[in-house]
């Protein structure tokens, strides 16, 4: 295999694993943009990994798994919202509470439907989401660079993964051109200004984190009904993390987010394939510090590398009224 | 304001045209306080009406009823002589009410076309408004001169700027009754001037506006009626050109009040602050302070008069050790003690120096500390309040006390929680625990914010007695009314420069308002002298 060919296979790789991650990015960003901060991100997306593996195995039906993991997701949201909008309560504790929850929620519910140790049973091929090689893909297949560059990088991936990288220009639409983008930005600002142009602040921010929701349960879906065949216990192995850091780092901006994920998505390739290969000069690179570099990486990412974030103004703030 | 024209809807005509506002036996409490006691009040239409009153007297309750922020517990509403039910921000703009709130409700990141359209953006996609309401923002600009580039970044514009794009905002929806709450708090004495000017031409196409202030110029220099508020009641409506400050902060208070400052001549002796060539930078590295040098005697009151956020809080910050000095010094009888080399509050206290911080809440006090406790703050390690290794919490409330008998400070209950004191009352205290250690310097900062009348002259005969012990005194207010009335010498700073000194006697609040907006002091002077 060429280098040229090996580069096409990893960018091919880190296609599907970035996918997930912009999806929950920009879910994220949905939610922190009106100033709820997101920690659900995780427990959200296992939520609707493990919704979308039942309802497809159930069914045989991968698209009524991934309304279910959007339902379930959504659902979610609204917890979410009760908590933090209605309510008023601490947001970072809310995230937690649903991560924690799900974690737990999806095992005991997986061994009680299934008793596979949490896991959900192999889906059928028809229950999952396949390739779709796009309009040509085979016919420039022999073409030098480009030809191989379109039918192996561009086409022949399932339909979420166009999704999620339709769904960045899409959000970027939404949010800056849109009068609900610009309300949806305000309320994460400053909530006071949106209150008194008589916009309902609460409305706003439950309708940020239905989006948010929906946008989470199609990277859950992913998880289980696409990039895989079944549900494993506690399979997001911190991709809602990942996400949001990718969204901090992007400056809660859709384009800058999805290239975050996109580095992250190429490590995370890159550590698959680094495995067992030897380096000129230093040896076998060892297999957990290649899996760590995602992790590590997003550490340093966040503690300086990409000046000072700034945060939507009333983000973890709930609104009260007040003079 | 005297000169602008009545229009036909002016004060004269009450007897044709219903009042724009009626507010009949409004009636308002929050828990225990009683803050709107049946109000009733009118505003005639194409006036200016002031409403007047101490902090807490209800006038912005008052004002948030009627804009839809609060619901009043009882009570009527009427615009233009129709009953109205006013119960949220949109109900208020659809009859045509516009607030402009004391603490601006502008998103800062947004241009000032984004913040105008806001809840009226006129169509889902945005492009689809947004080149009608910019034409209609350039007549909005004209007819009222307000000068604003629709594209600017609200956040990168001066205060009084964004101040004209609240106004903007208001009257993009058709306000016809305009409100503002406490409007020049932010503002140099020009952009006041401004703002009145705005107001003026609102008046003559007809708005109705309603200005909410505790400054009595204001009243005089602007309005057409008042309405005085006192501790949750409508005392007394006036027509301003019958009135006097006089009788309205009488009115305000319940008592006579001494408006102007009784104080004698100053007799200033040996320098004991000397500040040279200081800087100081704030912790992204934006330096605040630069090259400032000054000195400030025994027996003296240094003002520092400049518009918020030019370098005052940084300055006084630094002095007071809190905030590490990048270049300079600062000499504190003929020892050095510049901040951040090794001199720290705890040293500086030590030395003489008490600091009264300029927030109140933030640095000067634990709300949620009883009053004995915050009456300690920063002494607690002194040994008249100590038993071996505890603290004498029998020390600690005599010693609270003498502090709250010695400055009238009420209730005088040393285990009341020091957030259920007034601000007037908080502030008492906290003066009161610098100013009874005898210190050698006093930096106080914005000593009378939030403060109500009665307690404001109790502060400032403090102040003042305390250059007469011969005490070096350095006060940074953004008041410059209190600037002028207590200083014996005023240092102006702009952009984090001291753009000049004026000897208090010689000062005149316009050249000052120039230099504050950084005019050279001479050029200032000229300015105004033409």
């Amino acid at each position: 295999m060429d280098n040229f060919q090996m580069i096409v296979l990893l960018l091919d790789a880190t296609m599907r694993t970035s996918t997930p991650l912009i999806l929950a990015a920009l879910a994220g960003m949905f939610s922190e943009r009106a100033g709820t901060i997101n920690l659900a991100l995780e427990g959200m997306m296992l939520g609707g990994a493990f919704s979308a593996a039942c309802v497809a195995y159930y069914t045989n039906s991968h698209w009524l798994g991934l309304g279910a993991a959007v339902l379930t997701t959504m659902g979610l949201s609204l917890l979410h919202g009760f908590a933090c909008i209605t309510h008023k309560g601490n947001q970072v504790v809310s995230g937690m509470a649903i991560n924690i929850l799900m974690s737990g929620l999806t095992a005991l519910v997986g061994i009680a439907l299934f008793a596979q140790g949490g896991k959900t049973p192999a889906l059928d091929h028809s229950a999952r989401f396949q390739p779709i090689t796009l309009p040509g893909a085979d016919a420039v297949a022999n073409v030098p660079i480009l030809g191989s560059l379109y039918s192996e990088l561009i086409s022949g991936h399932n339909i979420l993964v166009y999704v999620a990288f339709l769904a960045v220009p899409a959000s970027w639409w939404v949010l800056y051109r849109t009068r609900f983008g610009l309300r949806l930005r305000a309320v994460g600002e400053n909530p006071g200004a949106v209150d008194t142009a008589g916009i309902s602040v609460v409305g706003m921010r439950y309708k940020s984190v239905l989006c948010s929701g929906f946008l989470v349960g199609i990277s859950g879906a992913y998880l289980s009904t696409a990039q895989g065949a079944s549900f494993l216990s506690d399979m997001t192995a911190g991709k809602g993390y990942i996400a949001l850091a990718a969204m901090v780092f992007g400056k809660w901006r859709p384009f800058p987010a999805m290239f975050a994920c996109i580095l992250f998505g190429f490590l995370d390739a890159a550590a698959t394939r680094l495995q067992g290969v030897i380096l000129p000069g230093i040896g076998e690179v060892p297999v957990q510090l290649v899996q760590a570099l995602p992790y590590i990486l997003t550490v340093i990412l966040l503690a300086g590398f990409i000046g000072r974030a700034v945060a939507p103004k009333s983000l973890g703030r709930p609104y009260v009224k007040e003079r | 304001m005297s000169d602008t024209i009545h229009t036909a809807h002016g004060t004269g005509a009450t007897g044709t045209v219903p009042p724009a506002i009626e507010l009949r036996g409004i009636d308002k409490r929050f828990g225990a306080v009683h803050a709107n006691n049946s109000i009733d009040l009118k505003v005639e239409k194409g006036t200016i009406h002031g409403i007047v009153g101490e902090n807490g007297a209800g006038k912005s309750t008052l004002m948030s009823i009627l804009y839809g922020f609060y619901q009043a517990d009882s009570g009527t509403i009427h615009v233009d002589g129709k009953l109205c039910n006013i119960n949220g921000s949109e109900d208020a703009i659809a009859v045509g009410i516009g607030m402009v709130h004391q603490h601006f409700m502008l998103v800062e990141p947004f241009s000032v076309l984004e913040n105008v359209i806001l809840g009226v953006e006129g169509g889902a996609v945005l492009r689809e408004g947004v080149d009608k309401a910019r034409e209609e923002l350039r007549r909005l600009e004209r007819e009222y001169s307000l000068d604003i580039d629709p594209d600017a970044i609200v956040g990168e514009l001066s205060v009084g700027l964004q101040q004209r794009v609240e106004i903007l905002k208001a009257l993009y929806r058709g306000a016809e009754i305009l409100i503002l709450d406490e409007p020049t708090g932010v503002l140099t004495p020009q952009e006041a001037d401004h703002l009145f000017r705005i107001l003026g031409t609102l008046k003559q196409q007809g708005k109705t506006v309603v200005l909410i202030t505790h400054k009595l110029r204001e009243i005089m220099a602007a309005t057409d009626n008042v309405s005085v508020m006192r501790q949750g009641e409508m005392v007394a409506h006036r027509h301003t050109a019958q009135t006097s400050p006089e009788e309205l902060s009488e009115l305000m208070v319940g008592r006579k009040v001494l408006l102007r400052l009784e104080k004698g001549v100053a007799n200033p002796h040996s320098t004991v602050l000397q500040v040279d060539n200081l800087c100081v930078d704030t912790s992204t590295g934006v330096r605040k302070v630069k090259n400032a040098s000054f000195t400030v005697r025994a027996g003296e009151i240094v003002g520092i008069a400049g518009v918020s956020g030019n370098g005052q809080s940084e300055l006084l910050e630094a002095l007071g050790g809190i905030r590490a000095v990048s270049e300079g010094q600062v000499i504190l009888n003929g020892q050095d003690v510049t901040p951040g080399r090794g001199v720290g509050p705890a040293e500086l206290r030590q030395r003489g120096v008490a600091h009264v911080p300029e927030d109140r809440h933030r640095m000067a006090m634990v709300t949620n500390f009883s009053a004995e406790e915050a009456a300690i703050l920063g002494y607690q390690d002194d040994k008249a309040y100590q038993n071996g290794l505890l603290l004498d919490w029998g020390k600690v409330a005599d010693a609270t006390r003498h502090m709250m008998e010695e400055f009238d400070v009420r209730p005088a209950d040393p285990h009341l929680k020091a957030a259920n004191f007034s601000g007037g009352n908080q502030q008492k205290l906290i003066l009161a625990r610098e100013m009874m250690r005898d210190p050698d310097l006093l930096l106080v900062g914005q000593p009378t914010r939030g403060v109500d009348i009665g307690a404001i002259e109790f502060i400032h005969k403090r102040i003042v007695a305390m250059r007469d012990a011969g005490k070096a005194v350095l006060l940074v207010s953004v008041e410059l009314d209190e600037i002028m009335s207590l200083s014996d010498r005023i240092l102006v700073m702009c952009d984090g420069f001291i753009v000049g000194e004026v000897n208090a006697a010689d000062a005149n609040e316009r050249v000052l308002g120039l230099m504050m907006a950084g005019v050279d002091p001479k050029q200032a002077e000229a300015e105004v002298g033409k």
